[in-house]
């Protein structure tokens, strides 16, 4: 999957000829197989081990009369043709359509714009910016549930005082919206030191030069700074993917406030959690979550396959 | 949105890669270009519209904490009324037996326990991977490295299903175990590690005797300070910020992080089922829980990123 990463970041300890008797090269096996151990113990137990119980889970079934049977692929093309699973997936493709463009546009402009050195409190905004990522989605998901609220919420009580109707913030045409902007709201700042950082490592020599040369801001930040943080955009991008598909804590808070809007199977993950914990089919969740775990593969390799082409092109 | 976390550390990586140029890159803050020109008032401003959209949910916040219940529906919202702070404050610690207080504590004690397991498992095995020559060590590389795409929330059930089969659930050993698996963490820490540690000082200190062992604890875990405060860090606020799990896990609201905990407030309060209080206590309990991440987060900042810095110049 990722073999950009592998590419870029072999050890350096290769470039190191074994020039010494065996006797060294033994002495740093055994430490290094003792120094990973702990991980890998974790590792298997922790991650490797479930993820293949779900796999063995998602092949069987749950007989009304009781018991499991082997259904071998049975739960996953029922999933296939299941229009709750179908549209939470379709959901999410158009969050990530609409809502990963903007936080990461947004966090970029943030980025080059701090990174220009023309901003005034500087610091400030920054910090500013940030902070939101420092509210765990769970606080983010409640204030912003106010916020939108009817009763309460600052925004109908503005409009109420102009006399204007209250906007439907968390009625079924908006919902979504809703969500995309308590997500973006979280992760730009959290984006955009990612996006700052890299900004920060390209040499200044190299547009110190463009500068000379009579290139403005505009021109640096597109033709030089873009290009050269493009390693980081990728792996925001992909985190943003990763993140979308397994949106879960919004949705799920949301859902006290308008349980008619936000159904069991608004997202997938929420619809894995309610098929496992409400519905107790296990195994049918457990294909679901297979599923899903298979899709933000397939989206997070066709990222870094299209950026890597981009990359090529001249 | 479990993964987020962990995503902050390419700050490692892109300060690590361009090495070449750290030195100069050591900047007081925001003045690194002498001839960059003058700065904008109307970029300024315009990026200080930007920030009112970031902080008036907190602000907001600040203010509806200070009003009661009542107030909360009779007067608007971006605008004080009464103060009755202190009241709330006293709701929030009092209500059910002060079981927030309990809530605060299991959050810090999960986060802690959590990003120090991490971080040092992390440690070990970066520092394994970066320095360290063994067979088979690339191709267990590439299986952590394709491990960092598995959605966490795939292995949260099954992971449910076996701790309930060993009695784990209801504990808490069911929130801190899974979360001390970071693959990113042993992906920061091998690039951190190798940069941060330069070869001929592991020759020097072999040539002069030094077991491997000893070298890793007396040399390596030195110069990789930083690198283990970063990923602590992140898995500290992963812990911190985790739902879904504890969600699962957990039934006893004595174990509920704050998390779980002012969710199920929120749902009571939302039901309407007569104790009034409960909007008000949502919002100040949701206030007083991110305080001390705020904070963390302000003054770590400039702890982990000249940490990175310097770690950076080194080779």
């Amino acid at each position: 999957m990722s073999e950009i990463a592998v590419a870029r970041y072999r050890p350096r300890a290769v470039e190191m000829p074994t020039r010494k008797g065996g006797g060294l090269k033994r002495r740093q096996a055994i430490a290094s197989y003792i120094l990973v151990a702990p991980f890998f113990l974790v590792f298997l137990t922790m991650l490797v081990l479930p993820l293949f119980y779900s796999g063995y889970l998602s092949l069987f079934r749950e007989q009304l009369a009781g018991g499991t049977i082997f259904t071998g692929i049975g739960n996953y093309v029922r999933a296939l043709h299941d229009q709750v699973f179908l549209s939470g997936v379709l959901r999410m493709a158009q969050f990530l359509v609409i809502q990963v463009p903007i936080m990461l546009g947004l966090a970029l402009v943030f980025a080059l714009a701090i990174d220009s050195g023309r901003l005034r409190m500087q610091r400030i905004i920054r910090l500013s910016i940030f902070v939101p990522y420092a509210v765990p989605g769970v606080i983010a998901a409640l204030m912003w549930g106010y916020l939108y609220g009817r009763d309460f919420g600052p925004f109908a009580q503005g409009a109420r005082a102009i006399g204007l109707p209250t906007p439907p913030f968390l009625g079924n045409e908006w919902m979504l919206g809703s969500i995309m902007n308590i997500v973006t709201w979280s992760f730009v700042g959290y984006n955009m030191i990612i996006l700052y950082s890299a900004l920060r490592s390209i040499p200044t020599e190299l547009y110190e030069a463009a500068r000379v040369d009579g290139a403005g801001e505009f021109r640096v930040a597109w033709s030089i700074k873009i290009p050269a943080i493009r390693p980081a955009l990728l792996l925001t991008a992909i985190f943003s993917v990763i993140g979308t598909f397994q949106l879960f804590n919004e949705p799920n808070l949301l859902r006290i406030l308008a349980p008619n809007v936000i159904g069991v199977g608004y997202t997938p993950n929420l619809y894995a959690y309610n098929l496992a914990f409400i519905n107790q089919d296990i195994n049918y969740a457990a294909a679901i979550a297979f599923l899903l775990g298979f899709v933000i593969m397939i989206v997070s390799y066709v990222v870094q396959l299209g950026a890597l082409r981009r990359e090529r092109r001249p | 949105m479990t993964s987020q976390p962990i995503a902050g550390q390419p700050r490692a990586g892109t300060v690590r890669g361009s090495s070449g140029d750290a030195d100069d890159r050591q900047p007081q803050k925001g003045r690194r270009r002498p001839l960059g020109g003058q700065r904008s008032n109307v970029l300024t401003i315009a990026l200080l519209a930007c920030v009112a959209y970031f902080l008036l949910p907190l602000v907001w916040l600040v203010i509806a904490s200070t009003k009661s219940n009542a107030e909360l529906f009779s007067t608007f919202g971006l605008w004080f009324a009464h103060f009755n702070l202190v009241g709330n404050l006293r709701d929030v610690f009092t209500f059910q037996g002060g079981i927030y207080i309990s809530w605060m504590r299991n959050t810090i004690f999960y986060a802690v326990a959590s990003g120090v397991g991490a971080a040092a498992l992390a440690t070990a095995a970066g520092y394994a991977f970066a320095k360290l020559h063994f067979p088979g060590g690339n191709a267990l590389f590439a299986i952590v490295l394709g491990a960092i795409m598995v959605p966490l929330t795939a292995l949260a059930i099954p992971t449910y299903l076996l701790f309930s089969k060993v009695g784990l659930t209801d504990t808490p050993w069911a929130i801190i175990l899974p979360s001390l698996v970071s693959p990113f963490g042993v992906y920061l820490m091998r690039v951190y590690a190798a940069g941060a540690i330069p070869d001929s000082l592991l020759e020097a200190a072999r040539v002069d005797g030094a077991s491997e062992g000893r070298i890793f604890f007396s040399i390596a875990l030195r110069l990789l300070a930083p690198g283990f405060v970063t990923v602590l860090l992140f898995a500290l606020v992963a812990t911190w910020n985790n739902y879904f799990l504890p969600l699962i896990m957990l039934n006893s609201p004595g174990y509920f992080p704050l998390t779980v905990g002012l969710a199920q407030w929120q749902s009571t309060s939302q039901a309407g089922s007569g104790s009034q209080a409960l909007f008000s206590m949502v919002i100040t309990g949701s206030l007083v829980s991110i305080i001390p991440l705020v904070v963390a987060f302000l003054f770590l900042q400039r702890y982990w990123q000249s940490g990175l810095a310097s770690g950076g110049v080194k080779q």
